[in-house]
């Protein structure tokens, strides 16, 4: 079976710790252990991915070649001192059909530590260009990688895999949608200078928030902070009057006490003629009442509120990432079967199939327009299409059939079904 | 006839069924299905109401079906007509079930075609009936709207994020959305009210004269237009206005049903 010739062996982050994974990249340039790994023996193809998280080397093994296991093992993990032995626990090992499926998995950033992050798509098409200028790859992992792009583009389109990040500063953005809908209009206050401030703000920002106001207890703080969202500063004793103007606060001073009580937001409230105000704590301990909460339009979230909704986020991305498993396996079998036809038999029948559907068709065709014909003229234009069929069809089965090394016979095989147009029927991305 | 009622509403049914699909799938070739039949729904409507003008002879807003009828043929086409403008999301989940529960009240209701007393019979009949009716679809509409707002800000205020939160659309456009609808609604009913004087005038010789359907319109009017002027002045927006908007809508109602069962009048429908 041609499947069972495709492997896949390497280490992620999952699999071992960063202190493994740093001997066993290869930073920078991979066209060099390129030419290493198909040196190998019983090499056919082969593709090498080293990014910070993983490092793994997809192959076409020749067929019975049992010890393509060990070769690259020792090519993994030759420089990096860890027996053969050891390198089992940190290394994950895959063949045919899980070999497929998990490249499509990496691709579609399901296997990725933050999953659903596109980066990594990237990174495998660099590496397959490195590959395909290295002239490594052939008919099979050309068309499983590319297979691989497409799945993780429907994947993306399908699924909402990549639509709710899970962090803190996330979830803020996304409640301060629901609650303002637009965000170009409206402004943000940030009262301390802390990271998780400045990361929100830059969240809001890039959601493009109309302005940002930094209030700090140190002025040239906050004008260092305001500087870089091109907003004000403005001192800590101007908070209360400030609500009158802001929309969203987010408070993140090491105050030891409330800087903000439920009596001093009242009024403003009135003031603000009841536009609704987005209070976020991420303070410990809170800067902000949490009585707060009971004024009308006024949503106040502390940090572990938001902590709830990154949960929520959680959960909904699981349950797209199911969805996503399910297209991997589907296209997983559509890889399998078209890998089957991918042998010369079955080749030979689908041309044979598809030059008598032809000549059958064009035999209809012509002989209803000539009805006068008698029977042995008939015979003798079917034995002419017959006839003609045979002798186009000959040499390509020639082309196919004459010895060569495996990897160039498939080469061949995907040439003829490509020039014949044999994979037509419904996958145009080949 | 008689069927193509039965269709209408078996349509208005199959289209709030298929908007409660869409709800908890969220897939979105149900949303289209969904409203396709509701269109369709709509169009079935249209032409049922305007049999019903050929066969009676006269605007059909006069018994208790026809209103009602009326009343959920606005509220769709108002819908729709919103669709147009700008969407809500989720919204038409909330809109057809009110259409339909309309539309089954009409079913339960005589559909014994009235002959009009002659003091009826004036052109001011659809002019009067059909804004004062229409008024009030873009009444429930907001309605709808302020139900969604509650809905939403209860989630969002007290932190728990149930089927709604990701399900229903900003604070912000449901606000909007009631606005919206009270920019329409309110000059349709004071348009609804200044031809019933006229028409009053013309049929009985008084322009207002307490009846108690007039009286109830008035307290309606009064409502909105506190709501109205409210949100102008001292900013009455967000989950005040969608409360109003619900109380605003329940005094539509009794003006609609209640007067006419508790309270009798010359407005009271002969069937």
């Amino acid at each position: 079976m041609l499947a069972e010739t495709i492997l896949c062996l390497g280490v992620n982050h999952k699999t071992a710790p960063v202190a493994v994974r740093e001997k066993l990249a290869f930073s920078g340039d991979c066209a060099t252990p390129l030419t290493e790994l198909k040196a190998l023996p019983g090499c056919e193809e082969c593709c090498l991915l080293s990014t910070c998280n993983r490092v793994e080397v997809l192959l076409v093994a020749k067929e019975g070649a049992a010890s393509a296991e060990t070769a690259v093992r020792n090519f993994l993990f030759g420089a990096s001192g860890i027996s053969l032995e050891e390198s089992k626990q940190y290394s994950y090992f895959h063949q045919g059909s899980a070999a497929i499926g998990h490249v499509f998995r990496v691709a579609a950033s399901l296997d990725s530590m933050v999953v659903g992050e596109p980066q990594i798509l990237g990174q495998l098409k660099d590496a397959y260009r490195t590959a395909t200028e290295q002239h490594a790859t052939g008919a099979v992992l050309n068309k499983l990688l590319t297979k691989a792009f497409s799945v993780a583009k429907r994947i993306r389109t399908e699924t909402n895999i990549g639509g709710s990040a899970v962090s803190i500063s996330y979830a803020a953005v996304q409640l301060a949608k629901k609650i303002f809908g637009e965000l170009k209009d409206k402004q943000v206050l940030l009262v301390g200078a802390g990271e998780m401030a400045e990361l929100a703000a830059e969240h809001l920002v890039a959601q493009g928030i109309g302005k940002v106001v930094v209030a700090n207890r140190t002025l040239e703080r906050a004008v260092k902070l305001a500087q870089t969202f091109h907003g004000t500063a403005v001192g800590l004793d101007e908070l209360v009057p400030q609500l009158a103007e802001v929309d969203i606060l987010i408070s993140s001073t090491g105050a030891p006490d409330l800087i903000l009580r439920k009596e001093e937001v009242r009024p403003i409230m009135r003031q603000r003629h009841n536009r609704p105000l987005f209070l976020i704590d991420i303070a410990v301990p809170r800067d902000l009442d949490p009585e707060l909460n009971d004024l009308d339009n006024v949503y106040l979230y502390d940090i572990d509120d938001l902590k709830q909704v990154v949960e929520l986020n959680r959960a909904e991305r699981q349950k797209e990432a199911d969805k996503a498993e399910r297209i991997v396996a589907e296209e997983a079998i559509k890889f399998l079967q078209w890998l089957e036809a991918m042998e010369v038999a079955p080749t030979i029948t689908a041309l044979r199939k598809k030059a008598e559907a032809v000549r059958d068709a064009e035999l209809a065709k012509t002989l209803g327009n000539l009805a006068e014909l008698g029977e042995k003229e008939r015979k003798g234009v079917e034995m002419m299409a017959n006839a003609i069929i045979n002798k186009m069809l000959h040499d390509p089965m020639m082309f196919m059939k004459a010895p060569a090394p495996a990897e160039e016979k498939r080469a061949h095989l995907a040439l003829v079904r490509k020039v014949f147009g044999l994979d037509d029927g419904g996958d145009a991305a080949s | 006839m008689e069927e193509l009622f039965q269709l209408t509403v078996l349509a208005y049914a199959a289209a709030t069924t298929t908007y409660l699909v869409y709800f908890f799938s969220q897939n979105k070739r149900v949303r289209s299905g969904a409203r396709g039949l509701l269109l369709g729904a709509g169009l079935l409507h249209t032409f049922y109401i305007a049999a019903r003008y050929l066969a009676s002879d006269h605007t059909p807003i006069t018994s208790n079906h026809e209103t009602v009828s009326f009343f959920a043929w606005s509220l769709t086409w108002g819908f729709l007509s919103f669709r147009w403008r700008y969407q809500v999301k989720n919204f038409g989940v909330f809109v057809t079930p009110l259409i339909t529960l309309l539309m089954v009240i009409a079913t339960f209701s005589s559909r014994h075609i009235v002959e009009l007393p002659p003091a009826l019979q004036s052109y001011w009949l659809p002019i009067h009936a059909s804004i004062a009716i229409l008024a009030n679809g873009f009444m429930a509409l907001a309605f709808c709207g302020g139900v969604m707002y509650l809905l939403q800000e209860r989630q969002i205020k007290k932190k728990h994020f149930g089927l709604f939160y990701s399900r229903l659309p900003s604070l912000e456009a449901l606000d909007n959305l009631n606005q919206h609808c009270l920019a329409i609604g309110f000059p349709l009913l004071t348009l609804g009210i200044v031809t019933g004087s006229i028409w009053a005038k013309q049929a009985w010789g008084a322009y207002w004269q307490w009846d108690p359907k007039e009286t109830w319109s008035l307290i309606t009017w009064f409502i909105y237009a506190a709501i109205i002027h409210q949100r102008l002045t001292v900013g009455w927006r967000r989950r005040r206005a969608a409360i109003m908007a619900i109380v605003g809508f329940s005094a539509v109602l009794f003006t609609l049903w209640g007067v006419n069962f508790l309270l009798g009048g010359v407005h009271s429908y002969a069937g």
